[in-house]
C-alpha cells in the first residue's frame, strides 16, 4: 500500500493508505480527528471542509495521497493547547451560530480562509456568498454571518479578544 | 470507490507514457468531477496519473497571448490581477465556478477536457478563441468542442495550457446559477478581441457550447444590449430537464447575452 507523509496541525504524520482513501477518512479512520465531517457523498455541504497549505478544500474530494507533502489544518488544531478557542470559535459561541453542530467545523474552517483572504475588510454579501461550499439544515445562515463578522475585527485586530 | 493504481508522474513524457499504454487509465488534475464520478462508481479507471509534478500551472502574459497552464485552479484565475487586467470577463467567470473549496482544487485544463455542458470555462475559450495546447499538438477552440462531456482530446493526450489571444477590447460572462448545483443553467460569455466579436452559449445546448452568429453580427455593428434584444436562439436543440424547458433556456440566452454586453460597457 502506498505511504502518504503530511503534517496535520502541526504534527508530522507517516501513513498506509489505499490509492482511494479520501483525505477525510485518513483524518477521521486512520488519524481519529473526527471533528472533520461528512455530511454529503456529491462534494456539495462543505462538512468536510480543512485547509491545505492555507486553503479550504473539501476533504471527501481529495484522495489522501493527493495532500502527500501538504499542510493539513483541521478544526481540532485551532484551539490553542491551554483550551482557549479561535476567535471564530469563541465569536461562533457568542453569536449562536450553531444548533445541531453538524455543519460547524466545515463553517467555521471556511470562515477563516475567507477572513484570512480579505484582510481589507467583508461586507455581508461577500460573507455569505464565501459560504456558497457550505450548508447548514438548522440556523438560517444569519447568526453564522453575524459570527464571521465579529471575528473579522478580532482577526484583524480591530477588536481585541473578550477575556475568558 | 473501485480501487485503482495512483501515479504522480515527474514528467509531461513519463504521464503520456503510462495514459498512452493503458486505455483504463485516466489524468487527475483538481479531481473536483473526477472523484464525486469515482465516489458513485460511475466510472472505473484501472489507473490514476496525477498531474499535479508536472509544472502546468501558472499564468503568463505577453503583448499577444494571456496563457493559462492546464493545471492552475479557478482561484488563482479568479485573483490574478494580470487576467483582470488583461481580460477581466476570464476572471469574473472564474470567480463565480462553483465555490470557494471547488475553486482552491478544480483546474481550467480539467474543465476543458471534461467538457460539461453547464460548465463555465468552455463558453469563455470559445467566445475568445482560445488556442489548447497539449503534449502533442495546439486545438483551435473552434475544433475542441464536440459536444456534451466530448472534445477532440485522442486518448491519453494531456492538455497542458491554454493561449487567450490578446489584446481583448471587451469581455463579460453572465450566468444563471441553477439554484442548487451553481453551474450554468445558461452562462452566456460576449467577447471582442484578435479573433472579432464572439458570443459563445454553455448550460443551454444539447451539444455543448455553442455560437450565436446572429449576435455576433449585430454587435460588431452596434455593440449595445439593445442590438440583440430581439434575436432569440431556437429552443429546438436546446436542453429540457427538471430545471427548466428549451423555451425558458431560449428565453435566458437574451437576458443573459444583453447583460453580458452591459457589463462588458
Ligand atoms: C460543488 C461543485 C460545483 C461546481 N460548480 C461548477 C460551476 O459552476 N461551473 C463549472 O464550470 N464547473 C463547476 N464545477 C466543476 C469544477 O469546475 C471542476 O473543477 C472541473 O469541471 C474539473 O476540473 P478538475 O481540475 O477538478 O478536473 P478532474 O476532476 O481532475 O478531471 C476531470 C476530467 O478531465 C480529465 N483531465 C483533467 N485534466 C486534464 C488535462 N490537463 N488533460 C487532459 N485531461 C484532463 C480527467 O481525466 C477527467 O476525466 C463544480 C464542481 C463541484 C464539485
Ligand atoms: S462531505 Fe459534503 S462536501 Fe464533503
Ligand atoms: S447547525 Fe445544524 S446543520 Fe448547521
Amino acid at each position: 500500500m502506498p505511504q502518504v507523509s503530511l503534517k496535520v496541525n502541526g504534527k508530522k504524520v507517516t501513513v498506509e493508505v489505499e490509492p482511494r482513501t479520501l483525505l477525510v477518512e485518513l483524518l477521521r479512520e486512520k488519524l481519529g480527528l473526527t471533528g472533520t465531517h461528512i455530511g454529503c457523498d456529491t462534494s456539495q455541504c462543505g462538512a468536510c471542509t480543512v485547509h491545505l497549505n492555507g486553503d479550504s478544500v473539501k476533504s471527501c474530494t481529495m484522495l489522501a495521497v493527493q495532500a502527500e507533502g501538504a499542510e493539513v489544518l483541521t478544526i481540532e488544531g485551532l484551539a490553542r493547547p491551554d483550551g482557549t478557542l479561535h476567535p471564530m470559535q469563541e465569536m461562533f459561541r457568542e453569536h449562536h451560530a450553531l444548533q445541531c453542530g453538524y455543519c460547524t467545523p466545515g463553517m467555521v474552517m471556511s470562515a477563516i480562509d475567507l477572513v484570512n483572504k480579505h484582510p481589507e475588510g467583508l461586507t455581508e454579501e461577500q460573507i455569505r456568498e464565501g459560504l456558497e461550499g457550505n450548508l447548514c439544515r438548522c440556523t438560517g445562515y444569519h447568526n453564522i454571518v453575524k459570527a464571521i463578522a465579529a471575528a473579522w475585527e478580532i482577526m484583524h485586530g480591530k477588536k481585541a479578544a473578550r477575556a475568558a | 470507490m473501485y480501487n485503482f493504481a495512483y501515479h504522480k508522474p515527474a514528467s509531461l513524457a513519463d504521464a503520456v507514457k503510462i495514459l498512452s499504454a493503458d486505455p483504463e487509465a485516466r489524468p487527475l488534475a483538481g479531481g473536483q468531477t473526477l472523484i464525486p464520478v469515482l465516489k458513485q462508481r460511475l466510472n472505473k479507471p484501472s489507473q490514476l496519473v496525477d498531474l499535479a509534478a508536472l509544472g502546468l500551472a501558472g499564468i503568463k502574459v505577453s503583448p499577444t497571448a494571456l496563457t493559462i497552464g492546464a493545471m492552475t485552479p479557478h482561484a488563482a484565475v479568479a485573483r490574478s490581477a494580470e487576467v483582470r487586467k488583461a481580460i477581466p470577463g476570464l476572471a469574473d467567470l472564474a470567480s463565480w465556478i462553483g465555490d470557494e473549496q471547488v475553486r482552491h482544487r478544480g483546474t481550467i485544463g480539467g474543465s476543458l477536457a471534461n467538457n460539461d455542458p453547464s460548465a463555465c470555462y468552455p463558453a469563455a475559450v470559445l467566445a475568445l478563441g482560445a488556442t489548447i495546447k497539449t503534449d502533442r499538438r495546439e486545438i483551435a477552440a473552434d475544433d475542441f468542442f464536440q459536444g456534451m462531456f466530448t472534445t477532440a482530446l485522442e486518448p491519453g493526450e494531456i492538455i497542458t495550457e491554454v493561449a487567450f489571444p490578446l489584446p481583448v477590447e471587451k469581455s463579460a460572462y453572465e450566468k444563471f446559477r441553477q439554484p442548487a448545483s451553481r453551474y450554468a443553467m445558461v452562462g452566456v460569455f460576449v467577447a471582442k478581441g484578435p479573433k472579432g466579436v464572439r458570443v459563445a452559449v454553455t448550460g443551454a445546448g444539447q451539444n455543448g457550447v455553442f455560437r450565436v452568429p446572429e449576435m455576433e453580427d449585430a454587435l460588431a455593428k452596434s455593440w449595445s444590449p439593445d442590438s440583440i434584444a430581439a434575436i432569440k436562439v431556437s429552443p429546438d436543440g436546446l436542453v429540457s430537464d427538471i430545471h427548466g424547458s428549451a423555451a425558458y433556456r431560449s428565453h435566458l440566452i437574451t437576458v443573459m447575452a444583453k447583460r453580458a454586453v452591459a457589463k462588458a460597457g
